[in-house]
């Protein structure tokens, strides 16, 4: 009876191994610095790990491969189902806060894959943090799956898994220590390199060599020092850690500068709103701003930031004539 | 080490005469907001939240509510520039 029950399988299911080669490291290391964005996608559908079977658990993953690749490494030597949700590509918090890792979307995937005539026991484990997307009590209305929510960090999952569906005390809790700041530094820089690399190096061709030093040590600053820092940078605005970060980064470079007191201030006045920018925008890298937050922070940190670059090119031009 | 955003400005709010005390909330927030205390949900400290929509979402007593939004600078400039809500464009941009 349950081999006819198996036996109406969609074409869909993709074998999958759970083992992390060179090539998978080599595709991480290329994410985590925006190389190639497009490769960065699985093909969403039901995968089988190992030889899972009607009594295998059933995980949910994203379609972005360090999510996937994720989970499917942290399952090594269980046999289980993995369906793949089609979130653009994109990470399963991300996902999850557009709604693209969501309700209906698991829905839809359940539907199409035919799993409830695969698996006997109709519950499916999504990671904790694809639910800001899903209601769970309506997946459950929707399908007849019951949505249980994994740990945070795949690697916990094992542990999950042996305390019969429960959380560990942290499992549950999103950490922001060094090694997970640290981690997008190269994307920060990718991202503001683009602009102030080409400017470091149009300023120097223009014979600016003091400026050209003074960009390159705030794009360091606002991409590199704000998320290595992040705790230590006083302040709960990620605005003022900017500026602190900016400062500290042209308290190091002045030195070797031959500014006096006039120029320095000019340069301040223009550099810091840079760094503070930066910083801002490391809100959204963060694992834990708030809209309601950032919308007070910037209410006041924009115009900060434009009255003080405005006073720095004021003063910078001011400067050529006395 | 607890990290905090700027205080008291979370929209989370939860109706404590709704709560059935199922404790899907504990479960789904990332940021351990709530406890269980007397078959009902408390909230320990609202300037941990970031107002994913986790806990309001898998409410099934609908007693949470709060605005959902990312805690993103870039979200709420691209929402201001195009005019409709903050929106990270992840998917199309390098965020994220």
């Amino acid at each position: 009876m349950s081999q006819n029950a198996a036996a109406p399988a969609p074409l869909t299911i993709q074998k999958i191994s759970s083992e992390y080669t060179r090539s998978d490291m080599f595709a991480a290391w290329k994410a985590r610095w925006g190389i190639n964005r497009a490769a960065w996608r699985v093909k969403p559908g039901l995968y089988a790990l190992g030889s899972p079977s009607a009594d295998s658990s059933v995980f949910a993953s994203a379609n972005y491969t360090l999510s996937f690749n994720e989970l499917r490494k942290s399952l090594k030597g269980l046999d289980a189902w993995i369906l793949v949700l089609d979130t653009k590509g994109i990470n399963v918090w991300c996902a999850a806060g557009k709604g693209t890792f969501g309700t209906m979307e698991l829905t839809r995937s359940i539907m199409e894959s035919g799993l409830d005539k695969i698996v006997k026991n109709k519950t499916i484990i999504l990671p904790q943090l694809g639910a800001p997307g899903v209601a769970a009590h309506r997946v459950k209305v929707y399908t007849g799956f019951s949505v249980v929510y994994g740990p945070v960090r795949a690697e916990d999952i094992k542990d999950f898994l042996s305390l019969r569906g429960k959380a560990a005390p942290g499992m549950r809790e999103v950490k922001f220590g060094f090694p997970e700041r640290i981690i997008l530094a190269p994307i920060e820089l990718v991202y503001f390199g683009k602009y102030l690399l080409p400017a470091a190096a149009i300023l120097y061709g223009l014979g600016l060599k003091t400026d050209a030093l003074l960009t390159l040590a705030t794009l360091l600053a606002g991409t590199i020092l704000v998320p290595a820092l992040l705790p230590l940078l006083p302040g709960r605005s990620f605005s003022v850690k900017g500026a602190v970060a900016g400062a500290a980064a042209l308290a190091a470079v002045y030195p070797l500068l031959n500014l006096d007191a006039y120029q320095s201030a000019a340069r301040a006045l223009f550099y810091l709103p840079l760094a503070s920018f930066m910083g801002m925008e490391f809100t959204g890298a963060s694992t834990y701003t708030s809209l309601s937050g950032v919308k007070k922070e910037m209410r006041l940190a924009l115009p900060a930031q434009a009255l003080a670059l405005l006073s720095g090119i004021a003063m910078l031009i001011a400067g050529r004539f006395i | 080490m607890t990290q905090k955003y700027l205080a008291s400005v979370s929209t989370l709010k939860l109706d404590a005469a709704k709560c059935t005390g199922c404790g899907m909330c504990v479960n789904v927030c990332p940021h351990a907001v709530f406890i269980i205390k007397d078959r009902k949900a408390r909230i320990t400290d609202p300037d941990l939240c970031m107002e994913c929509g986790a806990c309001s979402g898998n409410c099934p007593a609908e007693a949470i509510s709060l605005k959902k939004g990312v805690g993103c600078a870039t979200a709420v400039i691209q929402g201001f520039l195009r005019g409709t809500e903050p929106d990270c464009g992840c998917g199309d941009s390098d965020c994220c």
